[in-house]
């Protein structure tokens, strides 16, 4: 651990100082019992017409003197335009987009009567972020130097890629090999770059214990995110979550496959216990299955209204701290209502796993016209347990066998779980031998 | 005998007419995309597409007083859309797909119609309505290398009609990714993600080749590809907007006359009708072989 002092968080370059002794390993959720992605970092996009505002959360756990991340950015960059968000924020964007877990209870077949209870479970790791110090310049220009909350941040712009790591190195960054490259990159591409460190007396006087995710609105042509820095040497697979804000509809890379997660379907109900680890191994399964080249859709949806909601959505005001600026006074948000119409923003929940090797570009996005709402939905459909007799019970309990066999096998097809493990926790015996197993000549003369 | 023999010409001419391969291409490509690449397209949507591009072709052929009504070249100007547009609106869709094909009997110009019809559709339904849009990056690299074999093969298939096009275009598009990869820096892994695409390969191998569209002579398909590249790079990586190749093609379209004026060439006709097996030297003239009253447009 000690070697990889340099972390990529995501797109984010997360540069430790070279002083730092101990790093980190990664970022951790913890949600309730849910011990979810590592290595995990959130971004909001806000857009609309060129107008970017950007929030960056990464879960840093590690000592604030020890964080530091370099953004290349389109533009330069003023004070006004560099803020510090609410956490909380961004936690609630992450509740309200997360996948759900939805529970029925069968209503008795005898009589018509329907209950309905939902269960939620967050999904997402939540973020906070670091940065640390600045200065001099060899080929580098420093355009400017802020405090912005807790942060320390320096706008620089190089001519030579060199320039740009000598001078980083001398002020106690360690530079992965193969940055190099990429920074000249970004140079050649006419980038600026964004770096941030934690300013400790600040911090203290804020009285902040975590790190507060850093904003950044700017006006480019460019919709992307930048996150080949973050790829360079990185310790395994990145995980990263994407809400975009926008105006007319869901947002989708154009130069990697945008696929939605399964959903819709029904599950075996001891999934309740687990959710997380169930949510886990279907987004690992489905990455498996792209070949780790696809960013997946959870959660497309009208910020006016959720149903079934995990959170509420958004106030106006929440919306207009995460940067969303095209909100007319006095228009406001509307409260959650289940078939609302259409309301000004529209958030797109993206989540991809990255390394360097299948993600070689950075992600680059379109805003479609699309407002068709998708939601990751998993449904638990207890069985109903009454005593009653009547011909459509018979009917419904000859049919419970069948219904859990499904279950069992969705669950290991969207999971890649063991069949037979899953049927050991559903407490159903092994596979019946129902009557596909005989010969058919066997079903002719059975009995 | 005598029917032995037509028999026998049809069965060449079938062959000999790309638009049989394209049409089982784009058919096959479609089937996979709505299968097994989650399309945001359903059976309903496409036959709406195909219905009004065969219908609209119809309707056309009529008014404009044509002999025969050829559905090949609109069904695969249908296909091409239901590949590419995607929108929430039926109604767009079915006023892309009429555009689409209606583009070819309005903006004319010396007997050759100025758009491919897909392109058209695309451009204006992006354009004018802004409820609709491609999705480059929705095939999946199995997907791809099927397309890029096929496309491949019906270069062979299709021998010299017209594919100086699509060889001068793509070189001029993979030379102008390369170029930029070389003077950034980055990794050839770069410039080839960004090739591994069907949205280009559609625009290669079925759009820019249309050879009602392209200048009539080979100078000039050459000048017209390399000045089609060189657009949607700019698009691309200048103004860092989406569909660079569309925009591009449907920009240069327009100067289609202009290059026919400075590098003259042999003028495609379509009134020729009947089948002769001349040998296919020359690109400029060589779909009149397959008697077509029609474009081989998409």
């Amino acid at each position: 651990m000690k070697k990889s002092l340099v972390i990529a968080s995501l797109f984010l370059f997360s540069l430790l100082p070279a002083r730092a002794a101990d790093a980190f390993c990664g970022f951790y959720v913890a949600k309730a019992d849910t011990t979810l992605f590592n290595k995990a970092s959130q971004v909001v996009l806000v857009r609309h017409d060129d107008k970017t505002v950007l929030t960056m959360a990464s879960d840093f756990k590690g000592d604030p003197k020890e964080f530091a991340i370099v953004v290349p950015v389109p533009t330069f960059i003023e004070r006004e335009q560099i803020h510090v968000a609410d956490k909380a924020l961004i936690d609630h964007l992450d509740a309200y987009s997360s996948p759900r877990l939805v529970e029925y209870y069968d209503e008795n077949p005898c009589q018509r009567m329907v209950r309905e209870e939902l269960a939620f479970k967050s999904a997402a790791p939540t973020g906070a972020m670091d940065a640390a110090r600045d200065n001099r310049s060899l080929g580098v220009t420093v355009e400017a130097e802020y405090t912005v909350g807790e942060y320390d941040i320096v706008i620089l712009s190089a001519k030579q890629s060199d320039g740009l790591e000598t001078w980083l190195k001398t002020n106690g960054y360690r530079i992965p090999d193969g940055a190099s490259k990429v920074l000249r990159s970004y140079i050649r591409q006419g980038m600026r770059f964004f770096v941030a460190k934690v300013n400790l007396e600040e911090q203290t006087k804020l009285g902040f214990s975590y790190l507060r995710p850093l904003q950044v609105a700017y006006e480019t042509p460019k919709f992307m995110l930048p996150i080949r820095l973050g790829t360079v040497n990185a310790d395994g697979p990145q995980e990263m979550f994407v809400y975009a804000l926008t105006q007319k509809g869901r947002v989708e890379t154009t130069n990697y496959r945008t696929v939605k997660l399964p959903t819709g379907m029904d599950i075996p109900a001891f999934v309740k216990e687990e959710f997380g680890d169930f949510y886990k191994a279907m987004f690992t399964e489905q990455v498996r299955r792209e070949d780790m080249r696809s960013v997946f859709l959870e959660y497309a949806w009208d910020m006016g209204w959720c149903d079934p909601c995990v959170a509420d959505p958004l106030s106006r005001d929440e919306l207009q701290q995460l940067g969303v600026f095209w909100l007319d006074e006095g228009q406001g948000i509307r409260a959650p209502m289940p078939g609302g119409g259409a309301q000004d923003v529209f958030v797109t929940r993206l989540h991809v796993r990255y390394d360097g090797a299948h993600f070689p570009e950075d992600l680059v996005f379109q805003e479609t016209s699309d407002r068709e709402n998708f939601q990751g939905r998993y449904v638990l459909r207890h069985a109903w347990t009454g005593g009653e007799s009547c011909p459509a019970a018979e009917e419904y309990r000859a049919g419970l066998p069948g219904r859990r066999d499904t279950e069992a096998e969705t669950l290991a097809s969207i999971t890649g779980w063991r069949l037979p493990d899953i049927r050991e926790k559903m407490n159903i015996s092994a596979p019946k031998p129902v009557p596909y197993g005989k010969k058919w000549w066997e079903r002719i003369w059975a009995e | 005998m005598q029917a032995s023999r037509w028999n026998m010409r049809t069965a060449t001419r079938a062959i000999q007419d790309p638009r049989h391969y394209q049409i089982a291409t784009l058919s096959l490509l479609l089937a996979y995309g709505l299968l097994f690449l989650d399309f945001d397209m359903d059976a309903a949507r496409a036959t709406l597409i195909l219905a009004t591009a065969l219908s609209t072709q119809a309707l056309c052929s009529r008014i404009s007083g044509l002999p025969r009504f050829d559905p090949k070249s609109a069904f695969i100007s249908g296909l091409s859309l239901c590949l590419l547009l995607r929108t929430n609106s039926p109604e767009i869709a079915l006023a892309a797909a009429a555009a689409a094909v209606a583009s070819k009997f309005i903006f004319r110009w010396h007997g050759k119609h100025i758009f491919n019809p897909t392109n058209f559709g695309l451009v204006v339904a992006i354009g004018l309505t802004g409820e609709a849009w491609v999705s480059p990056g929705q095939w999946g690299s199995a997907a791809f290398f099927a397309f890029l074999m096929a496309c491949i093969g019906g270069l062979v298939i299709r021998r010299a009609a017209r594919s100086d096009v699509t060889y001068a275009f793509v070189s001029a598009y993979v030379a102008i990714l390369a170029a930029r990869a070389l003077w950034l820096g980055d990794p050839i892994w770069i410039p080839v993600h960004q090739l591994q695409n069907g949205a280009f390969l559609l625009f290669a191998f079925f759009m820019i080749s249309d050879p009602k569209t392209t200048p009539d002579s080979r100078p000039g398909r050459i000048l017209f590809a390399i000045l089609v590249a060189l657009g949607a790079g700019f698009v691309q990586f200048g103004l860092f907007r989406t569909n660079g190749l569309l925009w591009s093609l449907a920009l240069f379209a327009l100067g289609v006359p202009l290059i026919d004026r400075i590098l003259p060439g042999g003028r495609y006709h379509w009134n020729r009708t009947g089948f002769s097996p001349r040998p296919l030297n020359d690109g400029a003239s060589n779909e009149k072989e397959f008697g077509h009253r029609k474009p081989l447009p998409v």
